[in-house]
C-alpha cells in the first residue's frame, strides 16, 4: 500500500508505526506542521516540558523504565540546543532515545536564518548517529532507520533534524517492512572459543566476581534472569556498578553491594582480591577501577560486552566476548552445565569467608543523631517506608545519589534512573516524571539534593499539568555537598562556592506550583512525613533539612587502587596526593 | 614493530599475532575506512579522531563506487598497539562506517602520494633542480623563465626526500595528497 502524505504526517505515522505511545516536546517555528499533526490524532500522547532539557531527561526516564525507546520533539536553533545535555547523558548511559528536532527551510540553511542552528554539525558527537533529512520522500524511512539505530547494538540516541519544507511537502510513506535497515547488524551472538575459556576458568576459580553493570538492564528482563540463575547455580560472588543497580536483587545472598569510588568494602576489595573477574555489560569506568595501573592485580579477566570499542579500552582482559548478555550468559550457562556444572568448591568456600569478614567491617555505618536527620537515616527510612511497593527511584547527581545506591535496595531492573557516566544535575527531577508518565500507578521517586533539584525545577509545572504524582525527596544540607565533600579533602577546607546563601522555601514554592510541600528536620517526625508523601495523590516536593556537614563514605580517593579505600572521617588526614588531586 | 622483529603480517585478532599488545612504543598506521558517502561522514571520522585524540598523520578521501555511494578514506596515524586498537574499534562502531581495515597489520600494502612543487631559481640552481627532478622521475607540469611545478607520485618518504633536495633550490610551495593506499595480492 502506497501512501501520500506531508512530511508532518508522516512523522506522526512513523511513530505510531513504531509503536510510540507518548512524545515529550516543546513546540516552535520549526516544528509546526509536526504539531498541528500531534493536535489531529489521539494515539499519540504529547507531554508537554517546560525546558527540551528536561524533555530529554523524561524521555531517559521513560526509556529506563519501560526497556522501549523514549521519543522527543523540539524545535530548531535553541530547541535543540537545549537538548544536548540530554542526549550526551543518554549516549554515556546507553538510553534509546529518538529526537526529532526541526530546522530552518532547506532553502534557508546556512544563511543564519532565525532560529537557525547546525544541529546535525552540534549533535554528531552527541549521538549515536543523527541525520539531517532534505527530502521528504526520504522521511519515513530515516526515522524506521532511527529506531533501529537507537535501539539495536549498544543503544543510544539518535536524532533526525527536519526542515520545515520537508514536513510540509508531500511524498510517498514508506512503511517500517519496507525500510532498507542498512548494514547496520550488530554482532550480538558471541564467539563459541571464547566462551569455553570463560567456562573453563569458572570452574577452576578460586576467587571469582561478577562485575555487572548497564548492558544487563539493557539486554532486557531475560538477561537478570539468566544473571540470576548464574548466581544460583555457581554460588559466585556478585557486585554492579551504578547503572546495574537491580539486575540482581539486592536481598539476593551473593550480593556484595555496589562497587566504585563509593561502593562498600566488601565489593571493591572482593574486586581487588579476586583471581577472576567476569565483566557482564559494564566498562570499567574510573570510577570503578581507581588507579588503573593497581587495578585488580592477581586476576583473568573475561569481558561480556555489545560494544568491540568497550573491550581492552580501559582495562586489557584475558577473554573478550563480543555479544549481547542474554545470548552470551545463556550460551554460558548452557555450556558450563553440559561439562558438569563444576565449581571449585574449595576455593570458593574459602573466598567467601573472606568475604565474610569483609562484610564484617560494616562499611555503611554512620553516626547517628536524634537531633539532625543524617542523610543515611533519611534513605534508610525511606527505603523501610517504601519496600515492597511497586517503586520506581530516580535520583539527581552528587552525594544523595551515591547514599541512595547504597541504602536502597533494587530487587528488579529498570527500577533505578540515574546519571552514571555524565553525571548530570538536574536529572532526576523529569527523569521522574517520564518514568510516573510510562507507569502511572507507580510511587515515583526522585532522591534529590536541592542544588541538583534546583536545575530542573520549572519541570513541577509538567508534573502538575499531566498529573504525574511524582514525590521529589531532597536531602537539603544547603551545600553542593559533593563538591563541598572534595574541597574538605583535597583543597584545605577552602569552601569555594559550594553553598547557597539564598535557597527558596520548598513549601511556598510547591504551593506556588499547586502541589504539597512538606518540610522535616526532626528524625523524630521523619517517619510520619515519609508516609505522609507516599500517600497524597499528587506531586509531592518534600523538603528533608539533613546535617549540611556529612561526608559520603567510603571512598576511594581519586589516584588510589581498591584496596586504599577511606571508611571514615578519622581516615581522610592527608590521603590524597598532588596527583590525585588533578584527577575528577 | 613487533617486539620480535617479526615482518607484520597479521591481524590484531590472528592466533600469530606477534605484537605485543602492551608496548608502549608509536607505531605508524595506515587504516583504510569504507563509509557511506553522505554528507558528514568525514566529520564523524575526523570528529572521532580529534574528540579522542588520536593522531591525524594523513587523509585522503573520495568516492570509490558511485552506484553503491561507497568512499574511501585512508588516514595514516600513529599511536601504541592498544591505541590503534582501539581507534579502529571506535571507527567500526560509527554508524555509516563499513569497513575498517588496518592495512599496515593485514599485510604488505602499496602506498603512494602525489605531491606538486613550486620551485623558482635562475641559474645553476635552476639546472640543478631540473637534473634532481629527473633522478627522481618527477614531471614538469608547468614552467616558466623563473620557475618550475614539479609534479611526483611516490611513497611519503620519497615525496620528504625530493623535498629536502629542493629547498635550496629555491623551493616556495608545496601541496600533497596525503597516502593513497591498498594492500598488495588479490
Amino acid at each position: 500500500m502506497t501512501k501520500q502524505m506531508t512530511g508532518a504526517r508522516m512523522v506522526v505515522q512513523a511513530l505510531k508505526d513504531q509503536g510510540v505511545d507518548v512524545v515529550f516536546g516543546y513546540p516552535g517555528g520549526a516544528v509546526l506542521p509536526i504539531y498541528d499533526e500531534i493536535f489531529q490524532q489521539n494515539d499519540i500522547r504529547h507531554i508537554l516540558v517546560r525546558h527540551e532539557q528536561g524533555a530529554v531527561h523524561m524521555a531517559e526516564g521513560y526509556a529506563r523504565s519501560t526497556g522501549k525507546p523514549g521519543v522527543v520533539l523540539v524545535t530548531s536553533g535553541p530547541g535543540a540546543t537545549n537538548a544536548v545535555t540530554g542526549l550526551v547523558d543518554a549516549l554515556m548511559d546507553s538510553i534509546p532515545l529518538v529526537v526529532l528536532s526541526g530546522q530552518v527551510p532547506t532553502f534557508m540553511i546556512g544563511t543564519d536564518g532565525f532560529q537557525e542552528a547546525d544541529t546535525v554539525g552540534i549533535t554528531r558527537p552527541c549521538t549515536k548517529h543523527n541525520w539531517l533529512v532534505k527530502d521528504t520522500a526520504k522521511l519515513s524511512e530515516t526515522i524506521h532507520q532511527a529506531f533501529h539505530v537507537a535501539t539495536s547494538g549498544r543503544p543510544g540516541p539518535v536524532l533526525i533534524d527536519i526542515p520545515k519544507d520537508v514536513q510540509f511537502a508531500t511524498a510517498t510513506y514508506t512503511p517500517m517492512e519496507k525500510t532498507r535497515l542498512q548494514h547496520y547488524q550488530p554482532r550480538t551472538k558471541g564467539d563459541p572459543e571464547a566462551i569455553l575459556r570463560l567456562v573453563e576458568m569458572m570452574e577452576t576459580a578460586e576467587r571469582p566476581i561478577l562485575y555487572t553493570g548497564g548492558g544487563v538492564v539493557n539486554s532486557g528482563p531475560a538477561a537478570s534472569a539468566l544473571l540470576r540463575d548464574l548466581v544460583a547455580e555457581t554460588d559466585f560472588p556478585i557486585t554492579s556498578t551504578l547503572m546495574g543497580l537491580g539486575s540482581y536483587p539486592a536481598s539476593g545472598k551473593n550480593w556484595l553491594g555496589m562497587l566504585g569510588m563509593h561502593g562498600l568494602y566488601e565489593a571493591n576489595l572482593a574486586m581487588h582480591g579476586c583471581d577472576l573477574m567476569i565483566n557482564i555489560g559494564a566498562r570499567f569506568d574510573d570510577r570503578i577501577t581507581g588507579r588503573v595501573k593497581d587495578f585488580s592485580p592477581h586476576s583473568r579477566k573475561a569481558h561480556i560486552d555489545i560494544d568491540p570499542s568497550s573491550i581492552n579500552k580501559v582495562i586489557r582482559v584475558d577473554v573478550p566476548i563480543v555479544g549481547d548478555v542474554t545470548e552470551v550468559l545463556r550460551e554460558v550457562l548452557r555450556l558450563w552445565k553440559e561439562r558438569g556444572a563444576r565449581t571449585n568448591k574449595a576455593g570458593l568456600e574459602k573466598w567467601w569467608k573472606q568475604i565474610a569478614e569483609w562484610r564484617a567491617v560494616d562499611c555503611l555505618a554512620f553516626k547517628n543523631s536524634d537531633k539532625t536527620i543524617k542523610p543515611q537515616y533519611a534513605l534508610q527510612r525511606l527505603e523501610a517506608l517504601t519496600k515492597g511497593m511497586d517503586r520506581y527511584i530516580t535520583t539527581e547527581v552528587g552525594q544523595h545519589q551515591m547514599w541512595a545506591a547504597q541504602f536502597l535496595g533494587f530487587e528488579d531492573p529498570n527500577r533505578w534512573m540515574t546519571s552514571g557516566g555524565l553525571g548530570t544535575m538536574g536529572y532526576g527531577l523529569p527523569a521522574s516524571i517520564g518514568v510516573q508518565v510510562a507507569h502511572p500507578e507507580a510511587l515515583v521517586i526522585n532522591v534529590a539534593g536541592e542544588a541538583s533539584w534546583l536545575m530542573n525545577m520549572q519541570e513541577m509545572g509538567t508534573a502538575m499539568q499531566f498529573r504525574a504524582p511524582v514525590k521529589q525527596f531532597i536531602l537539603n544540607n544547603e551545600r553542593l555537598g559533593m563538591v563541598r565533600q572534595w574541597q574538605e579533602l583535597l583543597h584545605g577546607e577552602r569552601y569555594s562556592h559550594s553553598w547557597s546563601e539564598s535557597l527558596p522555601d520548598f513549601v511556598k514554592l510547591a504551593e506556588a506550583f499547586g502541589c504539597k510541600g512538606i518540610k522535616c528536620s526532626d528524625p523524630r517526625d521523619l517517619d510520619d512525613a515519609i508516609m505522609e508523601m507516599i500517600r497524597y495523590d499528587g506531586p509531592v516536593i518534600f523538603d528533608c533539612l539533613v546535617e549540611k556537614h556529612e561526608n559520603c563514605f567510603p571512598m576511594i580517593p581519586s589516584g588510589k587502587p581498591h584496596n586504599e579505600m577511606l571508611l571514615g572521617e578519622a581516615d581522610t588526614q592527608g590521603v590524597i596526593g598532588a596527583k590525585g588531586a588533578v584527577l575528577v | 614493530m613487533s617486539a620480535l622483529n617479526i615482518k607484520k603480517g597479521s591481524t590484531s585478532h590472528s592466533a600469530y599475532d606477534l605484537r605485543d599488545s602492551h608496548s608502549q612504543v608509536e607505531e605508524s598506521h595506515t587504516l583504510a575506512i569504507i563509509v557511506e558517502n553522505e554528507p558528514g561522514v568525514l566529520a564523524r571520522v575526523i570528529g572521532l579522531f580529534s574528540g579522542r585524540g588520536y593522531n591525524i598523520d594523513s587523509l585522503t578521501v573520495a568516492e570509490v563506487d558511485h552506484t553503491g555511494h561507497r568512499s574511501r578514506i585512508t588516514i595514516v596515524t600513529s599511536g601504541t598497539p592498544a591505541v590503534i586498537d582501539q581507534i579502529e574499534a571506535q571507527l567500526g562502531r560509527i554508524v555509516s562506517v563499513y569497513e575498517v581495515h588496518d592495512l599496515t597489520a593485514e599485510g604488505p600494502a602499496v602506498q603512494r602520494e602525489l605531491a606538486l612543487f613550486k620551485v623558482a631559481g635562475k641559474g645553476d640552481a635552476r639546472i640543478e633542480a631540473l637534473r634532481l627532478a629527473e633522478i627522481f622521475r618527477a614531471n614538469v607540469v608547468d614552467s616558466t623563465l623563473e620557475s618550475f611545478i614539479f609534479e611526483m607520485t611516490g611513497t611519503p618518504e620519497k615525496i620528504d626526500a625530493f623535498a629536502d633536495l629542493m629547498r635550496p633550490l629555491g623551493l616556495r610551495e608545496i601541496a600533497r595528497t596525503g597516502v593513497a593506499a591498498l594492500s598488495r595480492g588479490a
